[in-house]
This record gives structure tokens, sequence and C-alpha cells, in this order.
């Protein structure tokens, strides 16, 4: 317990949080990184998803990339970018955190397309829509609450990630607990190693109880009685 | 006290081998084969380490789910929970374990693998569980079975193929997992890929450190595939 004190203790300096490098420096950074690489999974994950499920084609494709890289370790692609020729700095990191981004949104978009009654596209055909129009005024609004659920999952997941950039200094909050275990846990480390997690991990639970009150929000009310899309969600080193 | 100081590399005992060819190469036998102590050391640290986490979890995770079966109101909260605490980011979970455990033993570690696989599991048992269908149930019932006995004899083997997904992907987000444990030097070929990172950006370090973890998983995830298909011989028909 006495850990945990010494890290309330300090949380409760302000010049822990003001300083260079201190909390509010190295959040600002993490938002920064997350919002890029969740732009860039959006961008990749989004369009390729829609048009698949669209299609109605490449289902088993999904799976497979979901399931691939739930067993690649982020570490692994965090340390292997920057030697890339995408170099050393924010890039690497946010497209490492963008790869894991990419099959919750791809996934969820998938099957946002997918579970739409083959009635209501039936009637939607019969009413003379070409197939873009069929994608814009039926499918994109009746998978709404879907592409939010995926949003949510990948945010969440990249904020959290995100915090294992540290590892290879790329920033964000996970600074502030590798620089602890650099103080080293017999001089007085310890408390900013709490510190920094309860600050990771407050952000976390923050960021998703925001979309989660976002997802609730666009989604049209006929829709909120339906079941949530199926959250899929890899931990593998988030 | 500075702020920007560093974690101390592990001590892996290279520099790239002079005749390792020009450069940095992505992949190097050599080093490979001059290393195979510590390589070897880090594989069956991590297979170890993931193999207890996911013990341990199903041995908690089991009695969980049961109960949350069994007792319905129980099953709200327990996944609100779980779901909660899935949101905690890994660093952050063994940041806060770490120094209250100690962080020169692997247990801070074991700690934080076990939460997270333990939340997979007990979802996907539950998962199976709750998807026995009414009918079976109620002729078990009928035949005379007990709680448990019908638990026992009809509804976990029945359960089996959602029990076994779920350990699949326990396993396979366990070995990702494990590599977060180079954070404080205990993260089998984590350190590996962290030690190659800090070694001046030897590539083939990290490189055989993320392949063997990529392999390790897929070797998991098709043993106990493969064990799956062994036990539920019933399942086999229908999946083509």
């Amino acid at each position: 317990m006495s850990s945990f004190h010494e890290g309330f203790v300090w949380l409760n300096d302000p010049l822990n949080w003001t300083n260079p490098g201190g909390l509010l420096d190295r959040l600002e950074e993490h938002l920064v990184i997350s919002l890029w690489a969740v732009l860039l999974g959006c961008l990749v994950g989004w369009p390729l998803g829609i048009w698949l499920g669209h299609r109605g084609r490449g289902g088993g494709a999904v799976v497979t990339l979901a399931n691939l890289t739930l067993a690649l370790p982020t570490l692994a692609l965090l340390t292997i970018l920057p030697l890339t020729p995408l170099g050393f700095g924010k890039p690497p990191v946010v497209v490492a955190l963008a790869v894991f981004a990419v099959p919750p949104l791809l996934a969820n978009s998938y099957t946002g397309l997918r579970q739409i009654d083959p009635e209501t596209r039936e009637a939607a055909r019969g009413m003379g829509l070409s197939g873009g129009q069929l994608l814009r005024r039926v499918e994109l609004p009746l998978s709404v609450p879907y592409l939010a659920a995926g949003l949510r999952t990948a945010a969440v997941q990249v904020v959290a990630t995100a915090a294992l950039a540290a590892f290879v200094n790329g920033g964000g909050l996970g600074e502030i607990i590798s620089a602890g275990f650099g103080i080293g846990m017999s001089n007085g480390g310890g408390g900013q190693i709490v510190a920094g997690g309860i600050a990771v991990a407050v952000l976390a639970l923050l960021v998703e109880g925001l979309l989660a009150l976002l997802q609730r929000v666009v989604t049209p009310r006929a829709l909120r009685g339906a079941r949530r899309g199926r959250r899929l969600r890899n931990k593998f080193a988030t | 006290m500075s702020f920007l100081s560093r974690v101390p590399g592990p001590a892996w005992p290279l520099a790239a081998p002079a005749d390792d060819g020009p450069g940095n190469p992505w992949f190097s036998w050599r080093y490979a084969h001059d290393n195979a102590d510590e390589i070897l050391t880090a594989l069956q640290f991590h297979a170890g380490l993931t193999a207890r986490a996911v013990i341990f979890a199903l041995i908690v995770a089991l009695p969980l789910a049961i109960g949350a079966y069994w007792w319905r109101p129980l099953a709200g909260p327990i996944l609100a929970l779980s779901g909660v605490l899935y949101t905690i980011p890994s660093l952050a979970l063994l940041a806060l374990v770490a120094p209250a455990v100690g962080t020169t033993r692997d247990t801070s570690v074991l700690i934080a693998l076990v939460l997270y696989a333990l939340l997979v599991l007990v979802r996907t048992i539950l998962a199976g569980l709750t998807q026995v269908p009414a009918e079976v149930r109620d002729a078990a019932a009928g035949m005379g079975y007990g709680r448990f006995g019908r638990l026992l004899r009809i509804e976990l083997p029945l359960a089996l193929p959602g029990v076994l997904t779920g350990l699949r992907l326990a396993t396979v987000s366990t070995v990702a997992l494990v590599t977060v444990g180079s954070l404080i030097g205990q993260g089998g070929l984590g350190d590996l890929i962290l030690g190659g990172f800090r070694n001046n950006f030897y590539k083939a370090e990290i490189m055989t450190g993320a392949i063997l973890c990529v392999a390790l998983a897929l070797v998991l995830d098709l043993l106990i595939a493969g064990t799956g298909r062994l036990v539920t011989p019933w399942a086999r028909g229908r999946r083509a």
C-alpha cells in the first residue's frame, strides 16, 4: 500500500504536472500520437471494411487478419519500424499503433454492413437504388452503431498501447513510468511508477467512457435496443 | 533526479559480430548460432510464463464462470468488472503491481498476465455455458441429473468448444503480452527485442525475438486447436 501512497504524493506535487516532460507534456504527446494513429487506422480500416461488407466478400480474410495481429507483439512493431525508412520519432510509433487499430475498425465495419437484413437490401434495390445509393442511404446509416463500436474499441486500444511507446523513447505517458524505473525503486522511483500507472489507467478508462457516450449519441434511437457490434479487441500488448 | 534517465538495458552479451556481413542485417544465422543459449533461455522463460499464466487463469476462471452461470445476478457485475479491468492498459497494471510485489522476480508480470487471461476466459466460458440449449438442460434434469452431475456430464462438455476458443484467444494474447514484462527485464523474448533495440539497434536480435514470439503463439494455438479436435470428436463434422 505504501507504494500507492507514494504514487499519490507524487501526483500531488504540481511541479510533476507542469515540469517540462511532466504529466501535462506527456499527456499531450500521448493524445497527439493516439489521435493520428486512430485517424490513420480509420483511413485504412473503414473504407476497406465497408467495401468488403458491401461486396459481401472477404470475411475469412478479415478474421484471419484480426487473428494474425493478435499474435504480433506491439513491442516488436515499435522496435522494428524506427529502423525502416520511417525513421525515428513519432511517425513509426503512429504507424505501429495504427496497425493495431485497423483490425477492430475493419472487422466491425464489415460485420456492420453484413448484419443488415438482406430483405432491407432487396427492398432498396427494388426501389431502384444503385449500388452507391444503396451504400450511402441504406447500408451506412444502418451500420453506424457498428462503426462507432469499432472506433471505440480501436481508440481505447490505441490509447492503451501508446503507453508502450516509451519503450522506444517515443513519448507519451509511458515515459513517466519508464523514467520512474530509471530512477530506481530504491531511490524513490516507486511513487512515480505508480503515478504513471494511475495516469495511464485513468486516461484509458476516460476515453472508454467518453466514446461509449459518443456511441450512444450517434446510434439512432430505433437501433438502440439492438445488440451492439461484437467488440473485437485484442489484448496482445495494450 | 534526472527525469530522462533510462532503464539500463539487460546485459545481453553481444555486439554485432564482426563477420556478420556489412552493416546491420535483419537476420543473421551467425547471431542465432552464437547466442543460442540466451535465445533458448528466453524462449523457455516465455513459454513457461505463458503456460503458468494461462493455467492459473483457467483454474480461477472456471469457478467464477460457473458461479455466474448458476447465480445469474452475479453475471452482470462479473462481466462489468472484467470489462473495466480489461480496459486498463497492461503497462499501467504492471506499473501498479510491480512496486508492490517487487521487480526482481516475474511474479508481477505473472499477476498481470493472469488477470488479463482470466477476463478473456471468464467471458468465453460463460458464453459457452449459456449457449447450452434449454431443452438439453431440461432433458438432463428429467434424466435425474443433479446440479453438479449436469454441469460435469452435460454442460461443460457442450461448452467445451467455446472454452477452447477462449483458451486459444487467451494463450495467443498472453504470448504477445509477456513482452511487456521487459519493462522490468522479465519479458522473455521481449527482452531480446528490447535488448536489440538498446544494443545499437541490432536488427538481427530484434527480428529473432519477434519471429520467435509470433511462432510460439502460432505453435501454441495449433497445439490447443489440435487438442480441442481430439477431445470434441462430436464437433468435427459440423465444421468443414
